[in-house]
Parts: structure tokens; C-alpha cells; sequence
């Protein structure tokens, strides 16, 4: 016993020498966000989500508004993202996100208000409400994470499912013939006059991970103009629904996925709507 | 200072009422009969008080309500039975996360699409539920156009006081018609609500608006305490007129234009020696039970009015608990009876 002790003294004085040096050594360069609740995630592993909170509540530490921002939640696999972020936020019910952050927004218009919706959310249930915040120019910024499938009641087809694609409810793929065409939404809303920034990026890099980022804090800093709504689509990935493991769905968010939702800017403001404005540039 | 009348549509009057009540923000969908609330508040909110908007549907509209709500403000939408309907999912979420706002049903024909005219049947969707779960709306059912804006006052006070949606439940022919109205002098208090989602200061944790409790003791927790609220606004805000109770024989139970059509009813009998009254609940949620139950015991038979085919004859029944016979008369359809028409059935039942 006595051993022991001496023993996990010494290493605890060990630990305490190697702490000293590391402080001393090393700047810390990341850390959580403190916007982001230090608490585990109920998202599988290797699912986009995690990553994309942790950006969205980056952007909301860089650009010091916690105490400006309102969020809404959907329903959906991130049915729970108010257990995560650390900021006041609403939960919608199924599809009607958009509707909750106008009317949050028409009380309050000077809070930065956001809506995190999936695809069955933001695309199916919920689409006239998207296009008409939209139209309505609503000066919020909708992020939609796009993974093709309904993942929360377990992988049926969603309306962004590809052509083929295998789910519970196209258990011999999608026919577009009789269950519709994935449906490009990022695409349909940049038509409208009301869409101020729309754009379409994915968490499967390193690169693009900070090109999220970057496209989340323009989104984000594009509400201080009041000119309408940014949209940022995320193409994300579902481990568990697509039954392949989070290796196997970047192979198959690259090779399939992208083809479908190409990558990029698909509607940026006018240089002129942007003066004064500090936004994000580049990013490598 | 005197206070001005006017005449004006009971719709109208009850938009007017919401500007004075400064109502924050109006979210609504056109529909027959109620339109006029939207146009009016379209057209006298900017510059005075508040934001109108049109939504594409009323499920947007009532989950408009929902955000603004839930950020703060004090916020009313309006509709008829079908737009009613759409709501209902809302209306579920809005009662289980307690946010205060006013909601009013000008109450038109059904089932289905039905007919613009008058009628009385949504008094079950109003008091018995109409979206899923357990949960109960306060609901006021006006019978003047001079109680549709002074229920507006009323409904956003009980809002703010219950954490809970306020129904003004009236009906086609209060929305459309003109009468006399005031509008005294209000203070409106408008109650502080740290609960709201304003933004997380770092003094404060974060709010959170919402309806979902998945872990069951946690849910009953919350249905436990809804139960608990709508116990303390059945104790404390039922609310009902008498007319020519304290001798009667034969009492009338009737609301909103059912009770104004009765209360000539009554006075028909009267004419005629018929010892007849008149019990008008008011507030419909919660419901007087114990006062038509005492007057069971004066009575030898209770009649209920309704624009419909038999609803509220229900609740009379709860109350009267098999003390006197209690019978039901109603036109549908849009089809308004006449006194005459009621006072002829009442005296089937007079031995």
C-alpha cells in the first residue's frame, strides 16, 4: 500500500513538472468555444452536426454576441441543440422554424436570430415557410444541414434522398419517377429577391470545415445590414442511417453527394451592399 | 374626460382594441368572416403601435406567435374555424410552453370548408382541447362589439397573468356587426418576463422556449404543473351575467349571439308569464359549472341555445348532474333562430 502511494506521488509530482512545462512551452491555440455547453452530444459518431455547432458557437464567441443571439432549434436530429449552444433559444415545431424566428425577430430586431433545420425540416414539412421568409427577406440566417436522409425517426427518405439512394422508406431506392427528384432547395430560394447570401458547404475537410466557418461568421455579420436573408447549407453525412461508418460516408458525401450539391457561393450580396461591412475573406 | 363612442364592426373594434392595448405584433391570414381584423391593423398599427404581418398560412401565423411570444412581446393573431383549425398544432405547442398571447376565433359553418356565416361550432376545439395533449386555452366569448375590444384588454391581462394563450371565441354575426362601442382609457401594464428568449447575459442562464420533455418524469412534471395552473384560473376567472335568474323557472344557458337572441327570449316569456332566464357563461374555459349547478336546484328545466347541433350542452349537463332535464335547441349552418323560433321550444317543455 505504502508503495504505492509513494508511487502515484512521484508520478503525480511528475505530471505537475511536465504541466509547468507545457504552460511554459506552449501557447494554447484551441480550446472550446465557452459559447458551447461542456457536456457530451447525443450525435453518433463522425456525424456532421457536433462540427458544425462548434463552429456556429465559434462564430458566436468571435463575434462576442452571446447575449445578442437567439437561436431556434428544429425538429429533428438536432431537436436538442439547445442543451449545447449556450445562448437563449426556442424550439419550433416541425418545419416551422423560419416562421418562429420572424416572429422573434419582429420583436426583437436587433438580436442576431438563426434557425438550424434539417433537411425533412427546412425542405419538406416546413418548405412554404422557408421560401417565405425568404421572400419576406427575413434579416435572419438559416443554417441547413443537408445529410439526404431523415435521421432523427431512423433513415427514411427526405426530399434532398439522391436518385437510388437506399432507405427505409425507398428500401429499393429512390425513384424519381413516383417519390420525386432530391430537391436542390438551396438552388430554388436564391431565385428570390429576399435572399441575400446563399451558400453551400460541407464539414468534410479541414479546408472546408474552415470554409463553414468562414460562410457561417459572413452569415452571421450580414444581419448588421438588414438587407435579407443568408442562408448557409452544410452537406452533411449520417453514419448511422446511411449504415456505412463516418470513413465510408466522407467517401460517399464526396463521390455522390457533392455531385448533386456542388459546392460554393450559389448567391453573394453586391460588392456595394458590403461597404463598411468587415466580412471574412479567404480562408487558407 | 369623456369617452368618445363609436360605430364601428365588432372586428374592427376588437382590432382597434388591440392597438390600445399595445399589442406588439399581429401575425395573420386572411379569412371570411374576420379579414377585417388584418386590414384594419395593416392599415392603423404602422405609426401607431405595433407590427402587422401577413403570413403565407395561418400554421405560419401561429407559429409567428410562437417567436414573438417567446421573445417578449405581446402578440395576437385572429382567424375563422378553418384557419382555426391549422393552428391547433400550434396552439398545443404555444399552451405547453407557456407563452402568453392572444388568440380569437370569429367562429363561421362547418364542418369542412362550411359556410362564412355565423355559427357556434368550434365550442368543443375551444374548451376541450383542439390541438393534442392535456392542456386548456382561457377562453372569453364576447356578445357585443363592445366586449369584442374590451375582452382584447381582458385577454392580454390574463395572458400575462396565467403564462397561458387567452381564445376570444366569437362568431361571424359579433364580427360583422355594427354597434356602439367605447374604448375608456386602459392603463396597460405590460409584466417584466425574464423567462423570454432576449438574448443570454452573462449574469443569467440561457432560456429556453420549449414544449419537449422526453424523459417521462419530466414530462408529467410539467403536465402536473400545467394541471396545477388551469386548477388556480378555474378558481379564480370564471366569469358569467344572470339575466332574471333570481325566480326562474325555466332557465335559458346560452353565449355570445346565442345569449343575445336569448335574453329576448326571456323577455317574450316573461310577457307571457313565463318565468324564464337567462345564464350567460362568459368565460368558457373556465366554465361556471357550480353556478348553473345551484341554479339547477331552483329550476324545472334548463334549455340550453347554440348555433350548433349540441355542445355546450355537454358541460350543462356536468353541471346540472341529472338534477332537472336539460334540453338542447340550435340551428346550424349559418342559419340564426329568432326568438320566437326558441321561446316555441321552450314551451314544449312546460307542463
Amino acid at each position: 500500500m505504502q508503495e504505492e502511494t509513494l508511487i502515484n506521488k512521484e508520478i503525480s509530482e511528475d505530471a505537475k513538472t511536465e504541466q509547468v512545462c507545457i504552460e511554459e512551452e506552449y501557447e494554447l491555440v484551441y480550446e472550446r468555444p465557452y459559447t458551447l455547453v461542456d457536456r457530451h452530444m447525443h450525435y453518433c459518431p463522425g456525424c456532421a452536426h457536433s462540427t458544425v455547432h462548434k463552429l456556429l458557437m465559434e462564430v458566436v464567441q468571435e463575434l462576442d454576441i452571446q447575449d445578442k443571439t437567439v437561436g431556434v432549434a428544429p425538429v429533428g436530429c438536432s431537436v436538442f441543440a439547445y442543451d449545447y449552444l449556450d445562448i437563449d433559444m426556442q424550439e419550433a415545431a416541425h418545419g416551422r422554424a423560419t416562421a418562429v424566428a420572424t416572429g422573434i425577430k419582429r420583436i426583437l430586431p436587433h438580436r442576431y436570430v438563426f434557425t438550424y433545420q434539417g433537411d425533412g425540416d427546412l425542405a419538406a414539412i416546413g418548405t412554404a415557410e422557408t421560401i417565405h421568409t425568404i421572400n419576406r427577406g427575413e434579416n435572419i440566417t438559416i443554417i441547413f444541414i443537408n445529410n439526404a436522409v431523415y435521421g432523427m425517426t431512423s433513415g427514411q427518405m427526405a426530399p434532398t434522398t439522391l436518385s437510388g439512394m437506399k432507405t427505409t422508406t425507398s428500401p429499393y431506392g429512390r425513384d424519381t419517377k413516383t417519390m420525386g427528384h432530391p430537391l436542390k432547395i438551396g438552388n430554388l430560394i436564391a431565385q428570390l429577391p429576399g435572399a441575400f447570401y446563399v451558400t453551400r458547404t460541407a464539414v468534410n475537410s479541414p479546408l472546408n470545415v474552415r470554409k463553414t466557418k468562414k460562410a457561417l461568421l459572413n452569415a452571421f455579420k450580414y444581419q448588421q445590414l438588414d438587407k435579407g436573408t443568408s442562408f448557409v447549407e452544410v452537406v452533411g453525412n449520417c453514419p448511422s442511417n446511411w449504415k456505412m461508418t463516418p470513413l465510408q460516408t466522407q467517401d460517399f458525401l464526396t463521390n455522390e453527394m457533392l455531385k448533386v450539391y456542388p459546392l460554393g457561393d450559389i448567391k453573394l450580396p453586391a460588392p456595394e451592399d458590403l461597404v463598411n461591412l468587415d466580412i471574412e475573406e479567404g480562408v487558407v | 374626460m369623456e369617452t368618445e363612442v363609436k360605430l364601428m364592426k365588432g372586428n374592427e373594434a376588437l382590432a382597434e382594441a388591440a392597438i390600445q392595448a399595445k399589442c406588439d405584433a399581429y401575425f395573420g391570414y386572411p379569412i371570411t368572416p374576420q379579414s377585417e381584423v388584418l386590414e384594419y391593423l395593416a392599415r392603423e398599427m404602422p405609426g401607431r403601435y405595433g407590427i402587422p404581418l401577413q403570413a403565407e398560412s395561418e400554421v405560419a401565423a401561429i407559429n409567428m406567435i410562437y417567436g414573438a411570444a417567446g421573445a417578449g412581446g405581446r402578440v395576437m393573431t385572429s382567424s375563422s374555424s378553418p384557419g382555426i383549425s391549422l393552428m391547433q398544432e400550434g396552439i398545443s405547442y404555444i399552451a405547453a410552453a407557456e407563452l402568453p398571447c392572444l388568440l380569437v376565433n370569429v367562429n363561421r359553418g362547418g364542418p369542412g370548408l362550411g359556410t362564412i356565416q355565423p355559427s357556434q361550432g368550434d365550442y368543443f376545439q375551444s374548451v376541450k382541447g383542439g390541438g393534442h395533449g392535456d392542456y386548456h386555452l382561457i377562453v372569453l366569448a364576447p356578445s357585443s362589439v363592445q366586449e369584442m375590444a374590451d375582452f382584447v384588454f381582458l385577454g392580454f391581462e390574463l395572458a400575462d397573468k396565467y403564462r397561458n394563450p387567452v381564445l376570444i371565441l366569437s362568431d361571424g354575426a359579433i364580427g360583422q356587426m355594427m354597434e356602439k362601442v367605447t374604448f375608456p382609457q386602459h392603463e396597460i401594464v405590460k409584466p417584466q418576463k425574464p423567462w423570454a428568449t432576449t438574448g443570454k447575459s452573462p449574469y443569467k442562464e440561457r432560456n429556453i422556449i420549449t414544449s419537449l420533455h422526453i424523459q417521462p418524469e419530466k414530462m408529467e412534471e410539467v403536465n402536473l404543473r400545467l394541471t396545477e395552473k388551469y386548477k388556480k384560473i378555474s378558481e379564480n376567472e370564471i366569469r358569467y351575467e344572470e339575466i332574471q335568474t333570481e325566480d326562474a323557472e325555466y332557465l335559458l344557458v346560452a353565449y355570445g349571439l346565442s345569449a343575445r337572441i336569448s335574453h329576448k327570449v326571456v323577455e317574450l316569456a316573461r310577457e307571457k308569464g313565463i318565468k324564464a332566464g337567462l345564464l350567460r357563461p362568459i368565460s368558457l374555459y373556465p366554465y361556471p359549472y357550480d353556478v348553473i349547478n345551484k341554479l339547477a336546484d331552483k329550476v324545472k328545466h334548463i334549455l340550453t341555445v347554440e348555433l350548433n347541433a349540441g355542445q355546450m350542452i355537454e358541460d350543462v349537463r356536468l353541471a346540472v348532474n341529472g338534477k332537472v332535464p336539460v334540453s338542447h335547441y340550435g340551428r346550424m349552418g349559418g342559419i340564426i333562430p329568432g326568438p320566437d323560433e326558441i321561446l316555441k321550444n321552450l314551451e314544449t317543455y312546460i307542463k
